[in-house]
């Protein structure tokens, strides 16, 4: 292994030279008593160079003009030009905003609800209430994405869909939900938390149930009213939870999960509803397949991804002393 | 808690809650209990429409209940053959990936987990760091093309099995249930690493490997996207790929539609529609019927992931 002892202060008259010795030996006792440590290890680790490493490495095909017959490392190098094609495209920021939206939006939306929900359950009073919610809510969790949106196609559809069945019991006209670019963004995002907001609640609640009771009990012989003690008690009690989530949703503002838009993609709604991941998916793989074309947009989305989780971290660590590393 | 009042209740009965807070409780479980209903709506309709008969669902006539209740959708869902398939091919990518999953998270949790290995920061960098970068959609893909797995069922149980936020899980697990002592007693006893791992440590963390493989098998599940990209031979289609075909891209070919009679040809539309009701319920029936049993362990691993936090 390629770790270097931590050099200690000089113990007695020994020479520097001895005691590095010295240091060395002990360091290569402990590699020897973590022998079996490492022989566990080892599956994973080749697995992981394998499966994860190797596609980084591949990931120079993004520079490269991909030719099949030479294979990916002796294709012609070709810069950024890939990249710069990719910022050429008319709908580039089309598709980049698209999907900041998505994830914004979403995050927006989604963690207001889960707190709110989490809150909410835990100031019921009857356990049983609880436990019947929650239960409930969690459902949609356990549904595939296939499953949500088929569900969202026949509940939304324009003959049969219940909603709009709805709408025209109260006089309006029926819509095309999904085939409407307006539309698809809250579609997208309000049908995530119908379907996420139970489970993401569970952490808080999980956090919520860790704080003391004794500080509502005092709260409340000073007379706080539930409001108040939520506000003062209850939320500063899961903040720290929120800002590391955030910190980790942040990181993939730009990786919107491809499985729910590909499927609610329509030729009608693709305004709004083309994002990175099914852009690269679409040139990358299908039709003329440009797979180094589609590396460079998929890269530009990873490199993008990195940063953000990276300097919200920083700011998170600066403001808030909470942070992931 | 220990104060009590002359006649020996607790004092803190005798803070009424303020009017206020009475308004707080009875507004609270209403608003819940809506959130509830709107949740649960949608889950029931479609039930409902799924054992109703295609006149009903056509002409708009369910709202909550079954109308005309009849079970041809489900007959329907019979004589599909790639449905069938696409249920047993699930359920072979969903054991098969959990296992693969499983071997990996707990190799490479438990040496994590002790801090008297060098170069473990080393190792704990080299799985974490595929947390924040990847090689994305493509280098993946040809990953899977030269090792040629490409349209094998491998393709779904090899690959990318590897979930760096599950590995800290379980090493939190590892490293705050197994205390140092019952390590340095099994050491001193002359039990290797190795021994320790499989006779002591792996039995301790059964509740942790619980959770780790619910989570795992609902994903894979519920997952579309690898087979989408790594199979194109629909024998080889997991069930959700069957049923992104059947909800959204079949179409039935004209030539199959001109032969058919107008009367035919309507039944065969109610039919399709139908067909998309109970093929949903069918798919999500193992898991809504499985989850209230397993959603404690859920809890759980969420709970366990918020430690590390």
């Amino acid at each position: 292994m390629n770790v270097k002892p931590l050099s200690a202060p000089p113990a007695a008259k020994l020479t520097k030279q001895e005691q590095r010795k010295k240091d060395l030996q002990k360091l290569l006792h402990r590699i020897y008593n973590a022998r079996q440590l490492y022989l566990i290890i080892l599956i994973p680790f080749i697995y992981v160079i394998i499966f994860n490493y190797v596609p980084m490495y591949g990931v120079q095909i993004a520079f490269r003009k991909y030719n099949p017959m030479l294979g990916i490392s002796h294709s012609p190098w070709v810069g950024l030009a890939n990249f710069t094609r990719f910022f050429g495209v008319y709908n580039c920021w089309r598709i980049i905003i698209n999907t900041l939206t998505l994830s914004v939006y979403g995050l927006l939306a989604g963690l207001p609800v889960a707190v709110i929900l989490a809150l909410g359950l835990n100031s019921l009073r009857s356990q049983a209430y609880k436990k019947t919610i929650q239960m409930v809510t969690y459902a949609p969790y356990f549904l595939s994405v296939v499953v949500l949106v088929g569900l969202l196609t026949q509940v939304l559809s324009p003959q049969y869909g219940l909603v709009n069945r709805f709408l025209e019991l109260l006089g309006m006209e029926s819509i095309d939900f999904m085939g409407s670019a307006s539309m698809f963004p809250h579609i997208y995002v309000w049908s995530g938390v119908w379907q996420g907001a139970g489970y993401s609640s569970i952490i808080y609640l999980a956090t919520l149930s860790s704080v003391d009771p004794e500080l509502h009990e005092a709260a409340r012989i000073d007379g706080a009213n539930m409001w108040q003690r939520i506000w003062h008690i209850d939320l500063p009690g899961i903040a720290q939870t929120i800002i590391v989530l955030l910190i980790l949703d942040m990181g993939k503002v730009l990786s919107v999960g491809f499985e729910k838009v590909y499927l609610m993609q329509k030729p009608l709604n693709l305004q709004t509803s083309e994002i990175v991941s099914t852009y690269v998916y679409k040139v990358g793989l299908t039709g003329t397949a440009d797979l180094s074309y589609g590396a460079a947009v998929g890269l530009f989305q990873s490199l993008v991804g990195l940063v953000l989780v990276v300097t919200v971290n920083q700011i998170s660590r600066k403001v808030s002393e909470t942070s992931l590393w | 808690m220990a104060a009590l009042t002359k006649d020996g209740n607790p004092i803190r009965n005798k803070i009424r809650d303020p009017l206020s807070d009475k308004v707080f409780f009875t507004i609270n479980a209403i608003v819940l209990g809506i959130f509830g209903l709107m949740v649960l709506y949608p889950l029931i309709y479609v039930v409902s429409c799924s054992f109703s008969s295609g006149y009903a669902v056509i002409t708009n006539k369910v709202w909550l209940w079954p109308v005309e209740p009849t079970l041809d959708a489900y007959g329907a869902i019979l004589k599909h053959r790639l449905l069938m398939s696409g249920y047993l091919n699930a359920f072979l990518y969903m054991v098969g990936g959990t296992t693969v999953n499983l071997i990996l998270i707990v190799l490479a949790a438990y040496p994590l987990s002790r801090s008297d290995m060098p170069g473990r920061g080393f190792f704990t960098f080299v799985f974490m760091f595929t947390m924040f970068f990847n090689g994305g959609m493509i280098p993946d893909y040809l990953l899977v093309r030269n090792l040629r797995l490409l349209n094998t069922r491998w393709a779904l149980i090899i690959p990318f099995m590897l979930s760096a936020y599950n590995i800290i899980l379980v090493r939190t697990f590892f490293k705050s249930t197994i205390p140092t002592e019952l390590l340095d007693a099994a050491h001193i006893d002359s039990c290797s690493d190795l021994q320790f791992f499989w006779r002591i440590a792996l039995p301790l963390s059964k509740p942790i490997l619980a959770v780790m493989v619910l989570f795992c098998a609902v994903g894979h599940w519920n997952g579309y996207f690898r087979a989408l990209l790594y199979l194109s031979d629909s024998d080889l289609y997991p069930l959700q790929l069957v049923l992104r075909d059947i909800l959204f891209v079949t179409q039935m070919p004209d030539s199959i539609l001109m032969a058919m009679g107008d009367s035919k040809l309507e039944e065969l539309s109610n039919l399709q529609q139908l067909l998309k009701y109970s093929v949903i319920v069918v798919a999500s029936a193992p898991l809504m019927i499985l989850y209230p049993f397993i959603q404690k362990y859920f809890v759980k691993g969420v709970m366990i992931g918020s430690l590390k936090g």
